[in-house]
């Protein structure tokens, strides 16, 4: 018992040293808020892209890049294009860590989050589309008033597991000089050369992240299937 | 009479399938103009090349004198004067019956909100529903879902309506309420273009029926004639198997 008081101390009061944990948690937050809410807009874009090319065969060249865009993406590893986008192409050093990671995770993110729209999107009946646009309503505003909006319902679980799974995802992020909630539990233990602690910390507090946000997505999925059995 | 659509030679294939077959008819304002047939004779793929839900393959669709398989053709402008009823509603489960109304006629023609939501309520009144105001379509029965969608077009001032078998998905006492709020569409002269298998609506209110089979209109009159002996025998054995 003392012992663990002792490390304790050591590893989080002494030199306010629990400062890197907490500045590093809200950079974690903020990473992974500001991706996902990227990720979503992007992701929403690609698929309206490739579903309206699905559908009538037009926006052949935005729908080529789009598929490219998932391709590459989706085929290469997430810190590599992290250092890609830190090293090569933010290299002048006004443009901050954090907004690179927001960056890198949202463009990584937006390419998953793409394939979970358009099939949100594939999933609503196309009835839906046939009267919206035999009320004259054009294409863009059936999808932006009728189709979207149910969309959307059908993919929020599945975006608040995108979210979750991004938590943890930015744990990567000390590559480009981040300094994210992993990184700060990991200089801690360069200061305290105790291993155990502040990894157990920093373990800790994803846990408990993960499950919060792991609850209230299910809590959600439960309300959205309540609904839908009043159909 | 005027000419409200002029369908010249109307063909449409999917794929190697061909399910309209050089279909050639005028239809005339105040027109109310039955489909009888088979399933898979291609009732619903006619009515639905007429608003362009489906793309003819060939031939020419006249709307009040506009070709609209015409390229340059605004369809959407087309399409607002063109009331559709589907036979399972389609009405939009994520907005309530006031919003459903209002959509296109603010979206579309950029209606007031107030104008729109008068107009809506006046229309929700006429066929009983002026209390299901603000609820949302999955809380209406078939036949309440069915007459809110035939307001919804309505709100657009159509000069036409077509109805896709409007009364096939609904609860045999439902059907009624449906097909009376149709019947006063038709008193007020509203151009009709229904596929039904509801006999006893086609000989009461059309002025038209037409045997649509194997993609052609095989046979048309009037429903005293369409009815009461025509001289066709695939109507004839049809007839016999609905009535
Ligand atoms: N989108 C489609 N793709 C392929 N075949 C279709 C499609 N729509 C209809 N068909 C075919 O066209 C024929 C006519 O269908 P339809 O117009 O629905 O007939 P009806 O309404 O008279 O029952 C059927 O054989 C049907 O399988
Ligand atoms: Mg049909």
């Amino acid at each position: 018992m003392e012992q663990i008081i002792k490390s304790l101390q050591l590893n989080l009061i002494k030199d306010n040293r629990y400062m890197y944990i907490i500045d590093g948690l809200k950079n974690t937050m903020i990473i992974t808020i500001f991706a996902t809410l990227l990720g979503i807009f992007l992701g929403l874009i690609v698929a309206l892209v490739r579903t309206t090319y699905d559908n009538t065969k037009k926006l052949k060249v935005l729908n080529a890049i789009c598929n490219l865009y998932i391709t590459v993406i989706r085929g290469t590893p997430v810190v590599i294009q992290l250092m890609i986008l830190f090293f090569c192409i933010f290299t002048s050093r006004n443009v901050s860590g954090v907004m690179i990671a927001i960056i890198g995770f949202g463009i990584n993110s937006g390419a998953y989050v793409a394939e979970v729209f358009r099939s949100g999107l594939m999933s609503i009946d196309n009835g839906q589309m046939e009267a919206g646009r035999s009320l004259g309503l054009s294409y863009l505003d059936t999808m932006k008033f009728i189709i979207i909006p149910q969309a959307f319902k059908v993919v929020l679980p599945t975006l608040g597991n995108e979210f979750i799974v991004l938590i943890k995802e930015t744990s990567v992020a000390g590559y480009v000089a981040v300094q994210d909630l992993t990184k700060g539990g990991d200089i801690i233990r360069s200061r305290t050369y105790d291993a155990w602690t502040p990894l157990l910390i920093v373990a800790g507090i994803y846990l408990f992240l993960t499950c919060v946000f792991s609850a209230f997505v299910k809590k959600l999925e439960i309300n959205l299937r309540k609904n839908e059995r009043k159909d | 009479m005027n000419k409200l659509l002029e369908i010249k030679d109307l063909c449409k294939s999917f794929g190697e399938h061909k399910v309209l077959k050089n279909i050639s008819t005028d239809i005339y304002v105040g027109d109310v103009l039955c489909l009888v047939g088979p399933s898979g004779g291609g009732k619903s793929t006619f009515l639905r090349t007429l608003n362009l839900l489906e793309l003819p393959t060939s031939g020419q669709i006249l709307f009040e004198g506009t070709d609209i398989t015409d390229k340059n053709t605004d369809i959407d402008n087309i399409r607002k004067k063109i009331g559709m009823v589907f036979q399972h509603f389609n009405l939009f489960p994520h907005l309530t019956i006031l919003e459903n109304m209002t959509l296109a006629p603010m979206k579309v023609l950029n209606q007031t909100k107030e104008s729109s939501e008068d107009k809506a309520k006046e229309l929700l009144n006429r066929v009983g529903l002026i209390d299901k105001l603000n609820t949302y379509p999955n809380m209406l029965s078939g036949g309440q879902k069915q007459r809110v969608a035939i307001v919804r077009s309505l709100m657009m001032n159509p000069d036409v309506m077509l109805f896709d078998e409007p009364t096939s998905a609904l609860d045999p006492e439902m059907v009624g309420e449906v097909l009376d709020v149709m019947k006063e569409l038709a008193r007020e002269k509203m151009t009709m273009v229904v596929v039904t298998h509801e006999m006893g609506f086609a000989k009461e209110v059309a002025n038209r029926v037409a045997f649509l089979d194997n993609g052609v209109f095989a046979y048309e009159n009037s429903p005293d004639k369409f009815f009461n002996n025509p001289n066709n025998e695939r109507l004839q054995s049809f007839l016999s198997k609905v009535l």
